[in-house]
């Protein structure tokens, strides 16, 4: 009797771990299938910035690669009247330049925030977070009207300045998340050793939350290098960015695919490989500070 | 909600300008943390302690201002990108617009005339179809994705390095993207399907593909931001339970949906929250893809405002649109955020 029950059990046991291998071999499947869907894009534009130009119709997978999408796109090939290059420089000036502004106005903001409770500053701190969630155009168009009467139009200080939408909210309140983390007795044990306020923010609290400045600096700048909508509508030709660039090789008469695809994955780089330097602090940084991880 | 900023709640009232520290820290601590520490600055702290020299004292009116003086040039920056934002509300009572550059004020006639326009109603319907649509499918596909990456298998281990990179494509870039691809005759992803059966399917020349396929690149970029805070919240769950429900024998289904669900909702919200908001003001992904085509299918209401703002060059009636949106934005933010603050302090009870 016992043995055949015991006989018995351990078959059960048996088809259950088989069952349970099945399972996992079937997860592990789908998310290979996911990361096919995510990755293949990437994959399909690499190939396509390597098509020689009278290939790009007529062959998928095997062709004969090339390098002269890059060049022409980076300058030194044929001229095909994009200076993708300036675009690529604009991208990189008005991204630091945004970022550098923001610190310098948000750290301060940000530490105030943190630190002390007073009037005006959850007003301040929620009127930021409605410039995160405002549709674009509502600013843009009337700044498209005021840049032109400005003489701001299509220049650097014009795109700075209108990056602080995407940039200063996310400082402010990532790095209030992160003065807020802070406990206020290290910069009071500071200030009894004859700090003044100031060294105390500057030696004691800033040196603290360095990491957290350096992640959200890179992601600020991320996002900034990622917007399309500002540049598309407030330059036209001596402060665009890549974003925007990257299309120009979509028009005309004849579609260059892959010169668009070598656009494409060259203003992606900077990006990407800033991302992968920073996935510790990513969580925290995207949810803007709602997530700690 | 970290304690210090708790502590902030709890002393603010009395004191406007002071102080992060909570009182009973401060009494413990000397004068109050966060707050002032030149001598007697701190609530309580009723006199300088001695041997800190009175050279260091600051006058009152300076420890109050201070965090003012911080914030000042925050605001200045705020005010002016409110200003645009004033000035566009202003416009939209004026009929300007390029062929118009001496407006004259029109009242509501731009509201009256959008509400009873029946492209603006489509254009809305085609914005809460792709929002919902969008947020839908990446939530569900995110959450899947994180729970299959939580198993932390080789596989899952090696695939989350790459999690990322979708997300940190621009999204018109990715949007470019997924245009050659799907270029009916020559895209590759018709080649591919080709042995199926489906070599010509019309992505972005039908109405209905032109919308979907527009949704499928929004879930290209951005499951992977709904998949990332779900991981984290997956991470930062409780152990007891699960090895609770797995003594007792719960099947899967009944540990996720009693279980991992209801703790994991409140991650998984700030990300819906996050997506839901921003699909709402879609542009970038639409312009590069079908530029609304084919027809007004895809005009969601950020393009029907850039047509008629930036293209027609009717700035007033243009903003008008925006102003509208925003509104909408802001309201569902507001519901949204609400609810999210009651099921983070439902979460904030349960017994961890």
């Amino acid at each position: 009797m016992t043995e055949v029950r015991k006989g018995r059990t351990a078959k059960r046991a048996a088809s259950r771990a088989v069952k349970r291998r099945a399972l996992a071999i079937a997860a592990d499947g789908a998310l290979i299938l996911y990361f096919l869907f995510a990755l293949f894009p990437v994959v399909w534009m690499v190939i396509l910035s390597l098509k020689p130009a009278n290939e790009l119709f007529s062959t998928y997978f095997s062709f004969t690669p090339t390098l002269d999408s890059y060049r022409t796109v980076l300058g030194a090939g044929e001229d095909e009247g994009v200076p993708f290059v300036r675009f690529f420089v604009n991208s990189l000036v008005v991204s630091l330049g945004a970022v550098g502004l923001s610190l310098v106005i948000g750290l301060p903001a940000a530490y105030a925030a943190a630190r002390w409770r007073f009037r005006g500053s959850e007003n301040l701190m929620f009127t930021l977070l409605s410039f995160r969630f405002a549709p674009e155009l509502t600013v843009i168009i009337p700044l498209f009207v005021l840049y032109q009467q400005l003489g701001l139009f299509d220049t650097y200080v014009g795109m700075i300045w209108v990056l602080q939408l995407v940039t200063l909210p996310l400082i402010v309140w990532i790095m209030r998340s992160y003065f807020a983390d802070l406990s206020p007795e290290l910069e009071q044990a500071a200030l009894l050793d004859g700090y003044t306020r100031k060294q105390a923010f500057f030696r004691v609290a800033l040196p603290l939350v360095k990491p957290g400045i350096a992640a959200v600096s890179l992601l600020a700048f991320i996002f900034a290098w990622n917007n399309f909508v500002f540049p598309l509508i407030l330059t036209s030709s001596e402060a665009q960015t890549v974003t925007v660039g990257a299309l120009s090789f979509l028009g005309g008469d004849r579609p260059k695919y892959n010169l668009t695809a070598a656009a494409a994955l060259v203003s992606v780089i900077p990006p990407l490989l800033l991302a992968l330097t920073i996935q510790r602090y990513l969580v925290r940084g995207l949810s803007f500070g709602a997530v700690k991880s | 909600m970290d304690s210090s900023t708790e502590a902030d709640h709890g002393a603010a009232s009395s004191d406007d300008a002071a102080v992060a520290g909570a009182p009973e820290k401060a009494s413990a601590a000397g004068p109050g943390p966060g707050a002032e520490s030149e001598p007697g600055a701190g609530p309580g702290s009723g006199a300088p302690p001695p041997g800190l020299g009175a050279a260091r004292s600051v006058p009152r009116w300076r420890r109050t201002l201070r965090p003012y003086l911080l914030i000042v040039p925050a605001l200045l920056l705020t005010g002016g990108i409110l200003y645009p934002f004033g000035l566009g509300l202003y416009y939209t009572v004026f009929d300007f617009a390029a062929s118009k550059p001496q407006p004259d004020p029109v009242g509501l006639e731009n509201y009256r005339r959008i509400f009873t326009d029946s492209s603006f109603w489509d254009s809305a319907w085609v914005t809460v179809l792709y929002a919902v649509g969008a947020a839908a499918v990446e939530t569900v596909l995110g959450v899947a994705v994180a729970l299959l990456l939580h198993r932390s298998t080789l596989v899952g281990r090696v695939l989350e390095k790459v999690l990322i990179l979708p997300l940190m494509i621009a999204p018109v870039i990715a949007a470019i993207i997924w245009k050659l691809m799907l270029q009916p005759s020559v895209g590759v992803v018709n080649h591919l399907l080709r042995p199926f059966g489906l070599g010509g399917v019309q992505w972005t020349d039908t109405p209905t593909g032109a919308l979907l396929s527009s949704i499928a690149v929004d879930v290209w970029v951005y499951t992977p931001f709904v998949a990332i805070l779900a991981l984290a919240g997956l991470r930062s769950l409780p152990t007891s339970p699960f090895e609770a429900a797995a003594v007792d024998g719960g099947s899967w289904w009944f540990t996720f949906r009693k279980l991992t669900m209801p703790m994991l909702w409140p991650y998984v919200l700030v990300a819906v929250i996050f997506r839901f908001m921003d699909s709402l003001k879609v542009f970038d992904i639409i312009y590069a893809l079908t530029e609304g085509g084919p027809g007004d299918s895809t005009v969601v209401l950020q393009i029907r405002a850039y047509l008629e703002a930036i293209r027609f060059q009717r700035y007033s009636f243009g903003l008008s649109y925006m102003i509208v949106l925003w509104a909408v934005v802001y309201l569902a933010a507001m519901v949204l955020v609400r609810y999210l603050g009651r099921i983070q302090n439902r979460a904030a009870e349960v017994p961890k």
